[in-house]
């Protein structure tokens, strides 16, 4: 019995230990060298890029990631975080900015941001570049396998065909779904009005027996393995599906589609704000941002990146969405209190 | 006998923590009342009071926190919609520990009955697969539930199927890997409770010509009772608030109690709301023992 007690005490402290994932990046003994905390996306840790910064700046640089906006803002908020450089979404860089979390970009240190491609100069969250300097931007879109969806979807509507019936998927996140449904019904992804908000939550309902799975993390594997044939998704994850599977394509709707931009900022709570600009200036130079687009497939904000491109990559739309398209493409901005009526209404999509 | 109702409930548990780390008889007891209080003040209270301050709050203008004293987060958790989807995790965690019970006592038979050596080697396979992280165990059911899974593949190599199922974003897969994940922990404390039935009182049963059927339904299931409350609270409280396992495995069809709550911190970013539904989820549960506690004494034998 006593025997059995311990293997059952041992066995709860695994469990316990099991359970709590660490997400602290390893660490080695302090070096006498400055180091830069970059807290970034998951998908965005290009290492020869870091090393490169290493080498030159005789620095070190520790990488965390986080895998949402929401993430990054509340680890941020809790004050003492560690970080110096961040990198928000468009409308999250906003929130962060109003929130004072973030430092006044010295824009003379970082002479890259003149090298920014036309569409994203004097964004609304950030007109002047105060706080954040777009990085990687892209576009959401369909992706789908050509081999069963023939026809390319132009649509939103697309998401709607009875034929592809439980073999679609969408994002899991509520303004994108709901963004979309918006846009499809001639509104504004953006919109506020409740009554607005119901009409794409019954429009989403008439979706919903169709759909396989509501997922922002696995509709690109899904694709490559089958299961679905049409995707609600980001485009990078679909431009790296398709080195995998050559039968992937990628669409935008004529609707207009939705377009985001990623963006460097330094935190308020920085020690060493020089070297946190000096690193934004050197992610934004051409030759390091030409290797970060070519590894990582996503657009860069350089606009003298795109014409260094290998062909294959220039002209993915998964990657560069083409130029006319670019003028009707629509940002998620934060709508504030009215966040509520979507939640609401996504919650009720989710339970009937 | 050993198990008594609602003490005898409580017992295997308290027992399996506190006998590998057996204290010595002159460890002065003030000093570890001391200790325990700090640690559960520190590790247990303080945190559910700063849970209980924030679902008293306001959500912020851009989703922080703001201190204005309120109690319409408690309001929204009785929400019938917020019901709905309570009701549909209790169903869901009621199956999983019934189903639980049935698969895991035979096991824990077994075990309970093995010799030594054998009770170490078969106690090690039920802990292997934890040495292994919960959501890659959980992503591997993915890959078997998968159309072109493991699954699939092998009933239509069988000659079983002829086209995959679909079983991956069901709530069927949601309900195996439920099942799958807290299966262990209604094998333990069975396993600890049937070590201490005597094997003579099966002889017994036998020699007054009971039956196999007989036996189980009069002698080990009766004495099993304090095992199998214990792992099913261990199994119920867990699978009711479960987030990894139908947030992977569910597609994000149906929302569940766990990723409600995970929306509204990450998604919605009120963190009010998200604590106020939190001590919901905890109120409810404390509801709960409370009945199943009533019954178990009003049916204790002495």
């Amino acid at each position: 019995m006593n025997m059995l007690c311990q293997w059952v005490g041992l066995l709860i402290l695994l469990v316990a230990g099991g359970c709590s994932e660490s997400s602290t990046s390893s660490e080695s003994q302090s070096s006498q060298r400055p180091t830069l905390y970059y807290f970034t996306w998951s998908d965005y840790v290009d290492a020869g890029v870091v090393a490169k910064f290493e080498a030159t700046r005789g620095v070190r640089v520790v990488i965390d990631t986080f895998s949402s906006n929401e993430e990054l803002l509340a680890k941020v908020q809790t004050g003492m975080t560690g970080y110096d450089v961040v990198v928000p979404s468009d409308f999250m860089a906003g929130i962060m900015g109003r929130l004072g979390l973030l430092a006044e970009l010295d824009l003379a240190k970082i002479p890259h941001v003149q090298d920014l491609e036309p569409h994203l100069q004097q964004l609304s969250f950030d007109p002047t570049n105060r706080f954040a300097i777009p990085y990687l931007w892209g576009t959401v879109g369909m992706g789908y396998n050509s081999e069963v969806v023939t026809k390319p979807p132009t649509s939103w509507e697309a998401l709607w065909d009875p034929k592809f019936s439980g073999r679609i998927s969408m994002l899991n996140d509520e303004r994108e779904v709901f963004g979309l449904a918006l846009q499809s019904l001639g509104y504004s992804l953006n919109s506020v009005d409740p009554q607005v908000i119901q009409l794409a939550k019954h429009k989403l309902m008439k979706q919903k027996p169709l759909i396989k799975a509501y997922t922002s993390e696995q509709f690109d594997q899904l694709l490559v393995a089958g299961e679905v044939v049409l995707a609600h998704a980001w485009g990078g994850p679909i431009a790296r599906a398709m080195r995998e599977h050559p039968s992937i394509r990628y669409a935008l709707p004529q609707e207009g589609g939705m377009m985001w931009t990623d963006c460097l900022a330094v935190l308020a709570s920085s020690p060493q704000r020089a070297l946190a600009m000096d690193f934004v200036n050197f992610l934004l130079d051409e030759e390091v941002a030409l290797a970060t687009s070519q590894r990582l497939l996503f657009a860069s904000a350089n606009r003298h990146v795109r014409d260094r491109l290998p062909e294959e990559i220039r002209t993915n739309t998964a990657v560069y969405p083409p130029s006319e398209m670019l003028a009707r493409m629509e940002w998620l901005e934060d709508v504030q209190e009215a966040i509520r009526y979507y939640d609401r209404a996504w919650t009720e999509l989710k339970v009937h | 006998m050993v198990g008594t109702g609602w003490v005898g409930f409580a017992l295997p548990i308290s027992s399996m923590l506190t006998n590998p780390f057996a204290t010595s008889s002159a460890f002065p007891v003030r000093l570890s009342l001391v200790s325990t209080g700090l640690f559960l003040g520190l590790f247990f209270f303080l945190p559910l009071v700063l849970v209980f301050g924030v679902s008293l709050a306001s959500r912020g203008l851009y989703g922080g926190i703001s201190w204005i004293a309120t109690w319409e987060n408690y309001q929204r958790v009785f929400d019938p919609l917020v019901g709905v989807i309570f009701f549909r995790s209790l169903l869901l965690a009621g199956l999983t520990t019934l189903v639980c019970a049935v698969v895991a006592f035979p096991l824990a038979y077994c075990l309970a009955r093995a010799s030594r050596p054998w009770q170490l080697i078969l106690l090690t396979l039920v802990m292997i697969p934890f040495w292994t992280n919960f959501l890659v165990r959980t992503y591997a059911w993915v890959l078997i539930f998968r159309a072109d899974g493991i699954l699939n593949s092998l009933l239509i190599r069988v000659g079983l199927l002829d086209e995959p199922l679909s079983l991956l974003f069901t709530d069927v897969s949601v309900f195996v890997g439920l099942v799958y994940g807290y299966l262990p922990f209604m094998v333990l404390p069975l396993v600890a409770t049937i070590e201490r039935i005597s094997p003579q009182l099966e002889d017994a049963a036998f020699d007054l010509y009971a039956s196999m059927g007989a036996m189980f339904r009069h002698v080990l299931l009766p004495l099993s009772t304090p095992g199998f409350l214990a792992g099913g609270v261990l199994v119920f409280i867990p699978t009711l608030g479960a987030f990894i396992t139908p947030y992977l495995l569910g597609g994000g069809q149906n929302m569940m109690l766990g990723t409600f709550i995970q929306q509204e911190f990450l998604v919605a970013r009120d963190w009010p709301f998200g604590s106020a539904l939190s001590f919901g989820l905890m109120g409810s549960v404390l509801l709960l023992w409370f009945l199943l506690a009533r019954t178990s004494v009003g049916k204790d034998p002495s």
